[in-house]
């Protein structure tokens, strides 16, 4: 077998013969499927992949995708986005994240229009550059407002390892780390989504390991197949569960073999544990409360959290969307982006009602970029 | 304190200091007779109708991988008349310097510049300079403006025709995605180079060729995306584009993986667009192929009257979406 | 946010972090979340300034191999179906 080159890696799961033969063997084989598909895709990423391939118009009018919450910013309630604002408006606060929460609107602002203000925001690409920002501002508070799901957990984890052992007192941590499986449950318990199939998100499970996914198919009479996040990923994955449902089988398989194993990260895991634990509850926008389905420090990291430390200038009221904004709707996969009255229109990346137009993930923000002609 | 040479507030004042950096400078790198005559005003003569244009140039980092703000400010207006068709006969110059700036880094710039005019043949024959005090600007503003003398006529955004073709010159996007390699914060590095450079040459050998021109536009801030976008307005016509088809740089294309971001969106500062009809474009590849700067030349796509107002994309694979017009603030300050 | 890409490794040093090659484009990531050791010339998926996993090479060589044998198979189905075509083609041996 020849050497691996990166260029392999990008280009060789997007060669478009492969595609047009997936896409050709997808609409043969589903022609024997029994009932229409309705596939969800949990993870946002795989909402831009599809969109922008333009990967529905290559499959059969029997298969259907359904967009998951799998937005880390979008699912979080305009109260939670309040909170980050609320740190950044303390007098001698720097406040950092990661660059999807910047122009996410709260119920009266967000971080860029409080940035415009004079306040100190400013988005990392990466958690460890907090050190760095801590170690040069000694005088200030510096708060790291962690968003993300269980990819993006041991990042944060590991900048509380550092933290720790370079003794820094200045850098506080608010931390929104949502799971996967508890809302995919939460979904299937509402019942309205007639969801028969899961394109299972890869990179969470590159960390948590595919074994999470494994109870899912017996629960849900569903098969979910753990995709990687190229065009040719998607469309073999599709490929997997149509033969699924053909040959009467319902199991969890993974197609994304090249980085996903059962086991996943054990080292990540057992730094997430480490400082992290499920918190009783949480609530999730348009979800509402997920028991276990949010993380939060663990007790004897009180010192660093910043939920802890300015509980007194935290909104506690839960804040409703805007009545015209059906991203909850969308995150529960009961509509698509272009069912809302305000797609495109009062509702731009620009000008966001809601976080899904705006993120990165957001359902949609990828209906809006990748429109279909 | 430094060791180098400083600009400072007298500099601009007015008296002796701003002479000497007038003529040990300025007049020195950009000798001509007119500018030379140091009247109030430039006194030319054209003979025929003229394009007129000005830009002024802030980017920042001012010193970047592939030029700086000098080469920048003379390429940018240069290829502004060169896309109307004009051939770029005189220049004005305007300095606003904080106090401060080190005179080394003044005189480098005045240099890139002056071998930057070379390319066009272009002269500068006026300038104004100004030194304000630290933080009124971030160290230096430049802007120029631009007279050429039209050879072409017919050249616009409201004159794409059904079926005429799309011409890229070159690979889109390095300029945008080597500013943003040189921004602080992002931790990356790499030899990618801004594509900054003068496009007359390339306008001439189409003139030559005798190549009938719809449309013709470099593609600065808002990218290729942009251009196509406002003909698709301006014209009431469709663009369909090949995407396989629209050369991109591998690291160019690295830095959009690594962000997310569509190489067709960030800016180009040495390549043009072009529309002409199909009968002419072969001749006008050959012709563009000939001259350095627009050596990859190379057709994308077609005009077409299928959605009036849109581009469309069309993937290699048999799907298509429409390439809007990039949203949001993608990168500050990149000219 | 799930944005993580693959990069190759060309140079680790003693604090831990690797220096990553994409395309051209180098990037400096932390190594804390691998277990593993990782050298010169491994791929890794990066997610916000840090390794996540080494990329199973046997496993991609052997993904891009499904594919080709796939689109050798369809190739070979087209042109048996262009020659059962002719075979039963009417005007075949009329002159």
């Amino acid at each position: 077998m020849s050497e691996l080159q990166l260029k392999d890696l990008y280009d060789g799961f997007r060669d478009p013969d492969v595609i047009k033969a997936l896409a050709q063997t997808i609409t043969n084989e589903a022609k024997q499927l029994k009932e229409p598909l309705k596939i969800m895709e949990v993870c946002g990423g795989h909402t831009h992949t599809i969109m922008k391939y333009g990967l529905k118009q290559l499959l059969p009018d029997n298969i259907d995708f359904i967009h998951g919450p799998g937005c880390p910013v979008c699912i979080m309630p305009k109260e939670r986005i309040d909170h980050a604002i609320a740190l950044a408006q303390i007098e001698d606060a720097i406040l950092l994240t990661l660059g999807d929460m910047i122009r996410v609107p709260g119920s009266t602002s967000s971080l860029a229009l409080e940035r415009a203000k004079g306040r100190d925001i400013r988005a990392l690409y990466s958690p460890l550059d907090a050190i760095k920002i801590a170690l040069e501002n000694p005088d200030k508070k510096v708060i790291f407002f962690a968003i993300g799901f269980e990819t993006t957990t041991p990042m944060t984890a590991a900048l509380l390892e550092q933290v720790e052992k370079q003794g820094i007192t200045n850098l506080y941590f608010h931390i929104n780390h949502v799971l996967v499986p508890p809302a995919v449950d939460a979904i299937m318990a509402d019942g309205q989504a007639k969801i028969n199939a899961f394109i299972g998100p890869a990179h969470v499970s590159v960390i948590s390991g595919a074994k999470i996914y494994q109870p899912l198919p017996k629960m849900y009479h569903a098969p979910v197949v753990v995709s990687g996040f190229e065009p040719i990923d998607v469309l073999q994955s599709i490929l997997m569960i149509v033969r699924q449902k053909n040959e009467d089988r319902c199991e969890m398989e993974i197609q994304y073999s090249r980085s996903v194993t059962l086991e996943g990260n054990t080292k990540a895991q057992e730094m997430i544990a480490k400082f992290m634990e499920p918190r009783e509850h949480f609530r999730w926008r348009g979800i509402g409360d997920i028991p276990h389905s949010a993380l939060g420090l663990r007790e004897q990291y009180a010192a660093y959290d910043a939920e802890n430390i300015f509980a007194d200038i935290l909104p506690t009221e839960p804040i409703d969307d805007h009545k015209l904004c059906i991203c909850g709707t969308i995150l529960k996969g009961l509509a698509k982006p272009n069912d809302c009255k305000v797609f495109g229109t009062a509702c731009t990346p620009n000008n966001p009602m809601g976080s899904c137009m705006v993120s990165s993930e957001g359902a949609c923000n990828a209906y809006y970029r990748y429109g279909e002609v | 304190m430094s060791n180098r040479k400083q600009i400072q507030l007298s500099h601009g004042g007015g008296g002796e200091e701003t002479n000497s950096l007038i003529h040990d400078l300025f007049y020195h790198h950009f000798s001509n007779d007119v500018l030379l005559a140091a009247e109030d005003a430039a006194v030319l003569e054209v003979k025929n109708k003229i394009a007129f244009t000005t830009d002024s140039f802030t980017v920042s980092p001012i010193f970047f991988n592939g030029g700086n703000i000098g080469k920048l400010a003379i390429a940018g207006t240069v290829n502004d008349l060169a896309m109307m068709g004009a051939k770029p006969l005189y220049l004005s110059s305007s300095f606003m310097i904080e106090e401060g700036f080190p005179f080394d880094d003044l005189e480098t710039i005045v240099k890139a510049m002056a071998e930057e005019l070379k390319h066009s043949g272009a002269k500068i024959v006026c300038g104004d300079t100004k030194v304000v005090p630290k933080g009124a600007v971030d160290q230096i503003f430049i802007n120029t403006s631009g007279i050429g003398e039209i050879e072409k006529e017919g050249i616009s955004a409201n004159n794409l025709q059904e079926g005429d073709v799309i011409i890229v010159s070159g690979d889109v996007g390095r300029h945008g995605a080597a500013i943003l390699m040189e921004r602080e914060g992002l931790g990356i590095s790499g030899n990618l180079q801004s594509d900054c450079a003068t496009l007359w040459p390339a306008v001439q050998a189409l003139i030559d060729a005798n190549v009938t021109i719809s449309a013709m536009r470099d593609a600065t801030r808002g990218g290729l995306s942009a251009v196509l976008n406002e003909w698709a307005e301006q014209s009431a016509v469709c663009l369909e584009i090949k995407e396989a088809s629209i050369p991109v740089d591998e690291a160019v294309q690295g830095i959009c993986e690594l962000f997310g971001f569509e190489a067709f969106d960030f800016a180009n500062e040495g390549t043009c667009i072009l529309a002409v009809p199909p009968e002419d474009a072969q001749i006008a590849i050959d012709a563009l192929q000939k001259i350095d700067v627009t050596k990859k030349a190379t057709i994308i796509g077609q005009v077409s009257m299928k959605k009036e107002g849109k581009v469309i994309l069309h993937s290699a694979y048999g799907s298509s979406r429409y390439l809007d017009l990039p949203k949001g603030e993608l990168l500050p300050r990149i000219c | 946010m799930c944005l993580s890409i693959p990069s190759k490794v060309v140079e680790v040093d003693e604090n831990n972090m690797a220096t990553v090659d994409t395309m051209g484009i180098k990037r400096h990531v932390s190594l804390d979340l691998m277990a593993d050791e990782i050298n010169i010339g491994d791929y890794i998926l990066i997610h916000v300034g840090f390794a996540m996993n080494k990329i199973d090479e046997e496993e991609a060589l052997q993904s891009l191999e499904v594919y080709r044998e796939m689109l050798e198979a369809m190739e070979e189905q087209e042109r048996r179906q262009v020659i059962e075509s002719d075979d039963n083609c009417d005007s075949r041996g009329t002159v």
